[in-house]
């Protein structure tokens, strides 16, 4: 196992823990997409760039704004 | 259950389940070095029975096409389902509709957002294509490439105003090809029960190795799974918009 693994491993961890400690959902979303991200890297470094494309889209692209779309909607009906 | 009695209990399991993670992590085969004939078997397979070089091209299209054939099905009734749901608490809505929409027509995207989507749309758009044609070649597919064509069509949203990705992105339009995508797969699934014998077969020439235009049946289920997905994500998106920005047919 060489340094580049350790180092993604690490970097998936460390975003993984952030996200669960923020706590306010619009800030987690962002925090969130940065662990996708940090996930992502750890698949291409392992030799999966097809997990890694899935991840991106996933991670950065459809959940974010779905779950956005959700809490305005959510924010909307408690005023 | 008082506080700490479940603080205990949590971390006591949590505890446990650290142990267990950590034996099963120690019994993981070496990185690169997998147990079984299968991963090294399936390498050969591919390249010379499948000429595709996009080993999990094949794998997901080929070798287990018929659970692609599944998961298809599971995104087109998600997003149906979806649609349904959101679609069906629009008509309570009507009230606070016309305040609401004067409040989204008038907050303006901030100019930078707006100018940085535009400029993102058409390479997304080719990259989409690009991701979506060479998935039994490279890295990708339909899956892949159809999310980014859906994220090229959700920048006209987030760079425009929304009456402009009205006429960019017409719903009924995205319907049909989300259902078009779906009715593809199975199409192509049944084709090789008529021409070849078994569903999903290949009934198509194989063409040579590497060429865009080779691999038999599997970039024109990459194209199905494509406009599928594409079609999918921006339904589902478009009906989250809706219900966020209360944009409406006579909007």
């Amino acid at each position: 196992m060489n340094v580049l693994l350790l180092v993604t491993l690490a970097l998936v961890a460390l975003s993984g823990t952030a996200t669960v400690l923020v706590r306010d959902p619009a800030r987690q979303l962002v925090v969130a997409g940065v662990f996708g991200l940090a996930l992502a890297i750890m698949f291409f470094a392992f030799g999966a760039p097809d997990v890694a494309l899935s991840q991106i889209v996933v991670s950065a692209i459809a959940v974010p704004v779905m779950a956005l779309l959700t809490l305005a909607r959510f924010d909307r009906d408690n005023r | 259950m008082n506080p700490a009695l479940r603080r205990g209990v949590a971390l006591a399991s949590l505890a446990a389940l650290g142990v267990a993670v950590l034996v099963a992590c120690l019994g993981l085969p070496d990185f690169g070095h997998p147990r079984g004939p299968y991963a090294t078997a399936v390498i050969p397979l591919s390249l010379n029975e499948r000429h595709a070089t996009s080993v999990v091209g094949a794998i997901t299209f080929d070798i287990r096409g018929i659970d692609t054939l599944g998961e298809e099905l599971i995104l087109f009734s998600a997003a149906v389902g979806a649609t349904v749901l959101l679609r069906s608490q629009r008509a309570e809505e009507d009230a606070r509709d016309a305040i609401e929409r004067h409040h989204a027509l008038a907050e303006r995207t901030p100019a930078p957002v707006r100018g940085l989507g535009a400029a993102l749309t058409g390479p997304l758009l080719v990259f989409g294509v690009y991701i979506v044609a060479h998935g039994h070649l490279t890295p990708g597919g339909g899956f892949q490439g159809g999310v980014v064509l859906a994220a090229a069509f959700l920048l006209v949203y987030a760079s425009g105003h929304f009456i402009r990705a009205r006429r960019v992105k017409p719903v009924s339009l995205v319907e049909a090809g989300e259902a078009a995508g779906a009715g593809a797969y199975v199409l192509i699934a049944l084709g090789g029960l008529v021409f070849a014998g078994a569903a999903m077969e290949n009934f198509l020439p194989y063409g040579t190795t590497g060429q865009l235009l080779s691999a038999g049946t599997i970039p024109v289920l990459n194209v199905a799974v494509g406009v599928e997905v594409c079609g999918a994500i921006v339904l589902i998106l478009s009906e989250l918009l809706d219900q966020a920005m209360l944009r409406h047919e006579d909007a």
